[in-house]
């Protein structure tokens, strides 16, 4: 078995070596060198560790592959965060642009998206799922190291995607943007995750499934489907990054936004409401509200979901039939959302003063709050005649910001400020001020975020279509930018200070798990007699 | 209710949830996507639509390697004032060639479905070289470096091949042709005849100025030719779409 991994790790860097040797791309040889460097790293610690005896068999939960989760979480939340803080600048200030081809918005802003979503987001679910997983099933991690693979599969899955961005290695399909090679990667890292969780509750000591589970198997199994059938494509050469679409034009169009949709729809809803099924019942120390409602709101939003795709392509090239079910589609999903934000919120039936005292159930409320506003406004926004006025503005950024930072963002803090604690072996956290402040600095920053861009979107909206009496446009484009300059600056001092009370975050969590401020010994301490 | 009674059946067996899911999540994809390949309104017969020639093909991938979908659009909805803006609402027909698509989902720049033959060749140049010398309330990043990058024309047939693979009728003819045709676009003094017999409308001219051949030139000869093929005097719209 060890002569197997040498055997396959020097093949692989063998390999690697060759195709950058021949790659045509810059971004193809940087990510052969790439590959090569990890596989050789590999190989030289097989080598090193060849013939040793093999460690006892560890038993219990798996929790330093959440450890590692929690750890990647908050760094790449962090670096998303300052991208996008970035990005947001250039669009006030374009000199930021730098005048530098890797520096540009158009390479940059994929960069940002594709941190928050999957490598903030992406290692929040991994790391949330494999820690429920295994207190809900109360059984270690299925596939011994395979949790690793998927761990660290999925990091260089992140750096590939990411250098290939900024050198200029790009499908140019939102949030499917890596090449060809990346997303066979990635398929592999997330078969690898599916064994592992499947695996997980096969081998399981509860009979029942609990709900958190039911929201990540869906959401592993459609991100599954979804990435197979959006990154079908022809690699020009096996030696370049560049590759083309097998769909194209309006096909190619719904299979994007089929595929766009529900990366909101299975990575930030689902596998984020798998996170809030298991984190608001243990810190309001409450059940779940409702087991029927979290059955009927289960299978109904996975069900629709899938279908609201066509509302980005409402008065485009798509024909009437499939805009018009998107639409109808898009509207009947604000109950299964609501449903999911009822019975998060009511599960504080009971508990409602813990709001008072305690900040993190705080944070989580207001996620589902967020949860409940942008759910309500995507199903008005996908109106077509809202949608004539709303789509190709700042709205829409307004929009998936308010669900991204209000909901996926809230829940996870949240999550990580119940976790470290717990992984750490730590009595609690290192302050419950920072945790105040962070919960402030994100809220007020997302609401200055929302307001802007609701600012921005509508009045330039109104702008692009107003004519005069005689039937002339009243302002040219550019007239509509300039406008935009004062909320783009208030856009970015929000994003300013929603990255501030991240790094805040940051700063707590390393000194809970650092142990700093935990008293020695309690039990050593003598307490007087009153 | 008996219903949820039987919810348990599905909450304690991971096989039957699994399959379950995927079942559930592969209706919508089904019933909206699948038909967009057979029906035969989705896409309009029009006359004028053809493959890419190879500079414009060029130009095209580094319209998508940049990420200009980001900020401009390629898609004219039907609307009064977008008619008036930017010219006839776009066609599906008008992106069948196209691999991936780039209609966009947001304008912090003005729409380009149509962008060919508004400007000059030199406006476009300056544009890209520093926007704000053009348009001062711009905030478009820069991309002089395109002036500088040059291009490799033997590069181009393998994309070609690639393209036709998954369906673009690029003949035989065109593919063994590729590089000369990419050459010939940009020398007027040439023999682009029947580089121009196999794409109908190519645009033949030194598009950036400058003596070599650079990716400014690819890019403004797609840029310039976008919207320009479908001939709207015969385009009958279809009600039944």
């Amino acid at each position: 078995m060890d002569i197997l991994k040498l055997i396959v790790l020097s093949f692989i860097t063998i390999c690697a070596a060759m195709a950058a040797n021949f790659g045509q791309d810059l971004a193809y040889i940087i990510h052969a060198l790439i590959i090569m460097a990890v596989s050789f790293f590999l190989f030289i610690r097989e080598v090193q560790r060849f013939g040793d005896a093999k460690p006892a068999v560890e038993t219990g939960y798996q929790d330093s592959v959440v450890r590692a989760g929690v750890i990647a979480t908050t760094f790449w939340g962090v670096v998303g965060f300052l991208v996008g803080v970035f990005i947001a600048f250039q669009l006030a200030f374009p000199a930021l642009n730098f005048d530098l081809p890797f520096t540009t918005f158009g390479r940059v802003r994929p960069l940002h998206t594709s941190a928050v979503i999957f490598a903030f987001g992406g290692n929040a679910l991994i790391a949330t799922s494999f820690y429920i997983v295994q207190r809900t099933s109360a059984a270690r991690l299925w596939g011994g190291n395979l949790c690793w693979f998927v761990f660290w599969g999925y990091q260089l899955f992140i750096v590939l995607a990411a250098t290939g961005y900024l050198l200029g290695a790009t499908q140019s399909k939102e949030y499917a943007e890596p090449e060809w090679y990346v997303d066979i990667w990635l398929t592999l890292v997330w078969v690898a995750y599916l064994a592992v969780f499947m695996g997980t509750i096969f081998k399981r000591k509860e009979p029942h499934i609990y709900v958190a589970n039911w929201f990540f198997l869906s959401f592993i199994v459609t991100i599954a489907m979804l990435h197979l059938v959006n990154n079908l494509a022809m690699p020009v050469s096996i030696f370049g990054s560049k590759s083309v679409q097998l769909f194209s034009g309006v096909q190619d169009a719904l299979t994007q936004w089929w595929y766009g949709h529900n990366a909101v729809g299975f990575f930030l809803t689902a596998g984020f409401l798998g996170m809030m099924y298991y984190f608001v019942p243990k810190q309001a120390n409450r059940p779940v509200f409702s087991y029927k409602l979290s059955i009927i709101h289960f299978w109904s939003l996975i069900f629709l979901y899938i279908w609201a795709g066509p509302h980005h392509l409402h008065y485009t090239a798509l024909p009437d039939w499939a805009q018009t079910l998107g639409m109808t589609f898009s509207i009947m999903l604000w109950m299964p959302s609501w449903g999911g934000m009822i019975n998060g919120l009511m599960t504080l039936s009971g508990a409602w003063d813990k709001l008072r005292t305690d900040p993190i159930l705080r944070m989580m409320v207001l996620s589902l709050a967020f949860y409940g506003m942008s759910t309500f406004e995507g199903p008005m926004m996908s109106i077509k005649v809202v949608n004539s006025l709303s789509h190709y503005t700042e709205w829409t950024i307004g929009h998936v910001h308010s669900g991204a930072l209000g909901w996926n963002g809230m829940i996870t803090f949240g999550a990580l400020y119940y976790l470290t604690p717990r992984l750490w072996g730590r009595d609690r956290l290192y302050s419950m001020s920072m945790v105040n402040w962070h919960f402030w600095l994100a809220t007020i920053g997302i609401v200055f975020y929302a307001a802007s861009l609701w600012v921005a979107g509508i009045m330039e909206g109104l702008m692009w279509r107003e004519v005069d009496p005689q039937g002339f446009l009243v302002n040219s484009f550019a007239d509509t930018v300039a406008a935009k300059f004062p909320m783009y600056i208030v856009r970015g001092t929000g994003g300013l200070l929603y990255l501030a009370g991240a790094i805040i975050m940051c700063v707590n969590l390393w000194l809970t798990a650092t142990g700093a401020g935990e008293r020695k010994s309690s039990a050593a301490v003598a307490v007087p007699a009153e | 209710m008996s219903l949820f009674r039987h919810h348990k059946k599905v909450e304690t067996n991971a096989t039957l949830l699994l399959v379950l899911s995927l079942g559930v999540v592969a209706i919508g994809g089904a019933v909206e996507i699948a038909p967009l390949f057979y029906l035969e309104n989705t896409i309009e017969k029009v006359e004028g639509m053809r493959p890419y020639t190879p500079l414009e093909l060029e130009g095209r991938n580094i319209y998508v390697r940049e990420g200009c979908y980001v900020c401009h659009s390629q898609m004219i909805r039907p609307l009064r004032d977008e008619v008036e803006r930017y010219g006839h609402y776009s066609l599906a027909v008008e992106s069948i060639y196209d691999h991936p698509f780039q209609w966009g989902s947001k304008r912090t720049g003005p729409d380009l479905a149509r962008v060919g033959a508004r400007y000059s060749d030199e406006w476009h140049v300056d544009h890209l070289t520093d926007p704000r010398s053009v348009v001062p309330e711009s905030i478009m990043p820069t991309y002089g470096f395109l002036k500088k990058t040059a291009l490799k024309p033997d590069s181009i047939q393998a994309v070609l091949i690639a393209n036709s693979r998954v369906g673009v009728p690029y003949t035989d003819e065109m593919i063994e042709n590729a590089a000369a045709d990419m050459e010939v676009q940009v020398d007027p003094d040439g023999d682009w005849e029947e580089m121009v017999a196999r794409y109908p409308k190519a645009q033949v001219r030194n598009f950036d100025g400058q003596e070599k051949l650079t990716e400014m030139d690819a890019l403004v000869a797609y840029l310039q030719m976008l919207g320009t093929l479908v001939d709207f005097s015969t385009f009958q719209p279809s009600a039944s779409r």
